[in-house]
């Protein structure tokens, strides 16, 4: 079955990026299609719909998607773009995508581009509309079963996890350097401290970066995406699989906000496009600080941010800051704490604006174990998140998790 | 009951609406709250760096930040309206706040809360703004 991801953009043709757009599709087994309306629809969406832009093209957005909310078209899955920067599309684009949200069950992604954008960029998030879509009832399992093990090769760090009956056995974490041997140098030690052997394990589930490499390398059951492995790892860690939630996961390359109803996604932000705002950025500053990064936390957590000016985008103008703070005399504990809090306050204002915030908020991933960010995200949001125990191994969860589900599947 | 006004600083749909018994929500309230309230770092209008950020409750991080900087104004008066009056196609000196995609996106923000709303074209003449006039008077009696 070829899913049919309703695109609804405006630009795209004349930035030269309508063919990656067509390609990312492919390349997961979908195709882009675009909801046919009449043109006297048109106004008539408009008024409904509430905003009325000057462009025609936002105009004939807005159409099309009130056609899907009308069920006039049938589509598995939408995709939002505007071009960067243009402030009436994204005012649309934003709106537009609550409006389908109100009004449909399909689940959504929203992107601005630039004419540099390429498939590769937008081949994660292709991925996990498909698999939200073809993949619903792998997506429901609550509880794993049989003996299986997740891998997570991710951009700073590999983690494995071993998983029997719904209960982690073994688990391990190292900085990622060659991908398929830093899986099997985690994975051994996963093994070790489950007691087990690599050929007792029934099934495997790999995400991340390295998902397709090791997929293949360890004869992987489930290859997914980290946007809905991490999903279902996070709910299970916080034990949070009914109900809604929001995930925050502040990844050494990119950040992940994501909306669950019962576990699986609905919407989700994948921002990457500043470093400021990243893991990254956290560990550029422990090397200058010549600390440990588990020891930035604590030392954060003694400090006061507002005492050190630290709010750039850029990791390298961030650090620049940093740099300036310390010659000014401002102490470690509060340029630690202002670091943090750049971070938090970055994805907040880049990644939480293009979702609806949902409670309670999970935060995971190896950056939630760094306690003064997670109290800068709480003091930005007003409420503390939930940061389940193993956090920093919801993908390696996740991908256990799920796999077994493929188990039973036959698959 | 509080009446949002758009224009948001049009003098004379402030004083219909005050004239007819309710509290006119406005730019020059707003403003003249940040105004006296506080020690002024952003001058003259006092929009702060934590008022554009506020104003990411409205629109998002790539939208302009001179949008948002408005929306941080005017945002929590349509958050708190009852209802309100847009007087569409308006001139200059009717009341300007300069921002077209801003002025959009008000009146999307007022659709989208469902409340009652007047929406009345700019009176070109004497019998038109009468017109105009008696409208509003209706409309605001109406809401009780």
């Amino acid at each position: 079955m070829t899913i049919k991801i309703a695109q609804l953009s405006c630009g795209t043709e004349y930035s030269s990026v309508q063919p990656e757009i067509a390609k990312a599709a492919q390349s997961v087994g979908a195709k882009v299609v675009y909801p046919d309306v009449g043109a006297d629809d048109i106004e008539a969406a408009v008024e409904r719909f509430g905003f009325n832009p000057r462009s025609p093209q936002l105009k004939l957005m807005i159409a099309r998607a009130v056609a899907l909310a009308d069920g006039k078209y049938d589509a598995d899955a939408i995709f939002i773009a505007t071009c960067f920067r243009c402030a009436e599309g994204a005012l649309v684009r934003n709106e537009l995508r609550r409006f389908v949200q109100e009004n449909t069950r399909l689940p959504v992604v929203t992107y601005s581009f630039t004419e540099r954008m390429k498939a590769a960029q937008l081949l994660t998030r292709m991925e996990a509309l498909v698999t939200i879509v073809s993949r619903k009832e792998i997506l429901a399992r609550e509880r794993q079963t049989g003996l299986t093990a997740g891998i997570d090769s991710g951009s700073s760090t590999t983690k494995a996890v071993i998983m029997r009956d719904n209960e982690i056995l073994g688990k391990a974490w190292m900085p990622s350097y060659n991908v398929v041997e830093s899986a099997t140098e985690v994975l051994e030690q996963a093994m070790k401290e489950a007691g087990i052997k690599f050929s007792d394990i029934e099934a495997m589930g790999t995400t991340g970066y390295g998902r397709y490499t090791l997929g293949k390398h360890f004869k992987a059951k489930l290859v997914q995406e980290e946007l809905t492995v991490n999903s279902k790892g996070a709910v299970w860690l916080a034990d949070r699989q009914r109900g809604e939630a929001t995930i925050i996961d502040i990844g050494g390359m990119d950040n992940k906000a994501i909306t669950v109803r019962d576990g699986i996604p609905d919407n989700f932000t994948m921002g990457g496009v500043c470093a400021g705002a990243s893991g990254r950025f956290l560990e550029m500053v422990t090397n200058r600080l010549k600390i440990p990064i588990t020891e930035l936390g604590a030392l954060a957590e003694k400090g006061d941010w507002r005492n050190a000016k630290m709010n750039s985008y850029c990791s390298v103008f961030g650090i620049q800051d940093l740099v300036t703070n310390l010659g000014e005399g401002k102490t470690f504990e509060d340029v630690a704490a202002a670091a943090c809090h750049s971070v938090a306050e970055q994805v907040y204002e880049q990644q939480l604006q293009e979702i609806d915030v949902r409670h309670p908020i999970i935060q995971v991933g190896g950056t939630s174990l760094i306690s003064g960010l997670v109290k800068a995200v709480g003091e930005i949001l007003g409420e503390m998140p939930i940061v389940p125990p193993d956090s920093q191994y919801i993908g390696a969860v996740g991908g256990a998790l799920l796999s077994s589900g493929m188990m039973d599947m036959g698959e | 009951m509080k009446v949002f006004i758009d224009p948001p600083n049009s003098l004379i749909l402030f004083d219909i609406v005050e004239r007819f018994g309710h509290e006119p929500l406005s730019t020059m309230a707003a403003l003249q709250e940040r105004v006296n309230s506080m020690e002024i770092d952003m001058p003259p209008m006092n929009v702060t760096l934590d008022d554009v950020i506020r104003g990411l409750k409205y629109a998002g991080i790539e939208v302009p930040s001179g949008i948002r900087g408005r929306l941080a104004v005017w945002g929590p008066m349509i958050d708190e309206a009852d209802a309100a009056i847009v007087m569409e196609e308006a001139p200059f000196a009717f009341g300007c706040v300069g921002c077209e995609r801003t002025n959009v996106m008000v009146k999307y923000l007022l659709k989208r809360k469902g409340i009652p709303i007047l929406f009345a074209k700019y009176p070109e003449d004497g019998d038109e703004a009468r017109r105009f006039v008696a409208r509003a008077r209706e409309f605001l009696e109406g809401l009780g």
